[in-house]
């Protein structure tokens, strides 16, 4: 930093430092004409952060360049910055409600240098310098706060995923999927890894991926729902489709999809007989005027 | 030079593959089993890919190989363990591995061996095993 | 855009395919990929890994891990100077379903990738790129 900024950066840090009570006061006052009250953010909160803001930044101000406040010496101020964004993004503030954080530093920082200042000729220099550099840490609020909104949306976007459609065991061997809502490729794409993923882990050979709550299907879903089944063949288990609605049914025609030797029925009941009769089970019926055989057992 | 040890467990042969095999390793485990099932009379080869995390195209073409080199010397062979994610990349690579069986587990692949083998089914009293409860 | 980092890979000899899965796998781990996803870019980075050494007559991985706001992104440049491929259209086509050399490599890399570019001039060599993106 020449010579000429770093004096600039040491008047305006002592004008910081001789008015800090009142700069202080007067900067919570243009906070909180800007921040709702129902932000719970009370005064003292305000101030010590206002108060810790101005210790970061009169350090940063002498070990680095006042014209890059993202460069080498402002590590603590970013970060400060940073985490303060974050904060205000994850209790709900609006962007102007974070950035005023640092605008709102501004006005009371001009008074202040004018009463200190109005002499100087380079006031004009100062005040544009301070302008600068507080205007690009005011846009980094800006960047933090939507940085911080948009891993939210993603994490709540991955957890809705997951939620939304359970594998469930019917029997020994035996799971269903049952989909419900509109598909779209990504759910579908994570749908099916969970779907192959129980079938390893409980080690069953049949799963019914049911579609009975599925509006509609596309080119794209029905080949997601392809690939799973043949990616569940390749691991050794095998699929049915069942669930599938006459307009379904007629779209997959339609759309020239090839279901190839997949086996589809129309209900779920209809598959779960044939996922039975696979892993040779058979279910009879206890006869209603027998006596139950003494081991109680009526399968085979 | 390192090879992929092969277990001989009667008229069955069993491989575990547990490393990232390069191509020559891969090769190497072909000329082995073939030698193996004509040396021992084998009737069934169970290779465990169950520690395999990537199964490119030239490691699914040498399991093919092997199913149809063991179906000429009168072996089935059965490929388990295949992984979700690289079930998923093969059907995306647009490898069937036509020819080849597969199963979950070693459990069912034995059970599977034995049945294509004509042999009766283990007794065994897991209730997932099939046909007992 | 400026990588995150970048890193050459040799590949000469076919134990470097094994050593490009590796490095691939942990890069696609470092740029927090499902396992799933992680599995499709290792496979296709074996792949072209071995297409480079067999028929480019050996050349080099160049790895780029990127970042796109919350996104975070791995490139693979695969260069060689060899023969290069005479009709690119074809041989991402050709040996689809019979699983033969060169075209399942290529076609199947293409598809496992979110990203694909290829740049070949018989006589000069081939360069193609795969990226996957979180």
């Amino acid at each position: 930093m020449d010579q000429g900024i770093a004096n600039e950066a040491r008047l305006i840090g002592e004008v910081i430092d001789r008015n800090k009570p009142r700069l202080i006061d007067e900067w919570v006052a243009e906070l909180t004409a800007y921040i709702r009250p129902q932000r719970g953010l009370s005064d003292n909160d305000l101030r010590e952060q206002c108060a810790e803001f101005l210790q970061l930044l009169r350090e940063a101000m002498g070990r680095g360049d006042l014209r890059n406040p993202s460069g080498a010496g402002w590590e603590s101020v970013e970060d400060f910055v940073a985490n303060l964004s974050r904060t205000r993004s994850q209790q709900g503030f609006s962007p102007t409600e974070t950035a005023v954080f640092v605008f709102g530093l501004k006005k009371p920082l001009f008074r202040m240098l004018m009463e200190h200042g109005n002499t100087s000729p380079n006031l004009n220099h100062q005040i544009v310098l301070t302008s600068e550099f507080l205007d690009k840490l005011g846009l980094m609020t800006t960047e933090c706060y939507q940085k911080a909104r948009e891993e939210v949306i993603s994490r709540q976007q991955q957890e809705m995923l997951e939620l939304s459609t359970p594998v469930v065991k019917l029997w020994h061997g035996i799971l269903a999927l049952p989909l419900i809502g509109t598909l779209d490729s990504e759910r579908t794409q994570i749908v099916m890894e969970q779907l192959l993923q129980r079938i390893v882990e409980t080690g069953s050979d049949v799963a019914i991926i049911d579609i009975t709550g599925v509006p509609t299907v596309d080119t794209l879903v029905a080949q997601h729902l392809l690939k799973t089944v043949t990616a569940a063949r390749l691991m050794g288990a095998d699929c049915i489709i069942s669930g599938i609605r006459p307009q379904i049914a007629q779209t997959i025609v339609h759309l020239g999809v090839a279901l190839g030797d997949v086996t589809t029925k129309s209900s779920l009941a209809d598959a779960f007989a044939i996922a039975l009769a696979r892993r040779n089970y058979v279910i009879s019926k206890r006869n209603a005027t027998a006596q139950p055989a003494p081991n109680g057992a009526s399968q085979h | 030079m390192e090879r992929i040890p092969i277990l001989r467990m009667r008229d069955l042969l069993l491989v575990t593959i547990q490393v990232d095999m390069h191509d020559r390793l891969a090769m190497t485990l072909q000329d082995d089993l073939t030698s193996a099932i004509t040396k021992y009379s084998s009737r069934g080869v169970l290779i465990d890919i169950s520690s395999l995390a990537i199964v490119d195209s030239f490691i699914g073409r040498m399991l093919a190989n092997i199913s149809a080199m063991a179906q000429v010397l009168d072996a089935k062979t059965v490929v388990v363990g295949m992984q979700p994610s690289v079930a998923i990349t093969l059907v995306e690579l647009g490898m069937s591995l036509q020819g080849v069986r597969t199963a979950l587990n070693v459990d069912k692949g034995m059970e599977l061996l034995r049945s294509i083998l004509g042999e009766p089914p283990a007794d065994d009293d897991t209730p997932d095993a099939g046909s007992q409860e | 855009m400026p990588a995150l980092k970048s890193k050459s890979v040799p590949l000469k000899t076919e134990t470097d395919v094994v050593q490009a899965r590796q490095q691939v796998r942990a890069w696609a781990t470092e740029a927090k990929f499902s396992l799933v996803d992680q599995t499709k870019l290792v496979t296709a980075a074996s792949e072209l890994a071995r297409n480079t050494i067999i028929y480019g007559g050996g050349g080099e991985m160049r790895m780029e891990l990127l970042q796109e706001g919350v996104r975070m992104g791995v490139r693979l440049h695969f260069i060689d100077r060899g023969p290069g491929i005479p009709d690119i259209d074809k041989a991402l086509q050709d040996g689809y379903t019979t699983g033969s050399g060169l075209g399942l490599g290529l076609g199947g890399a293409k598809r496992l990738s979110n990203e694909f570019d290829i740049r070949s001039k018989p006589g000069e060599g081939t360069t193609i790129m795969i990226g996957r993106w979180k």
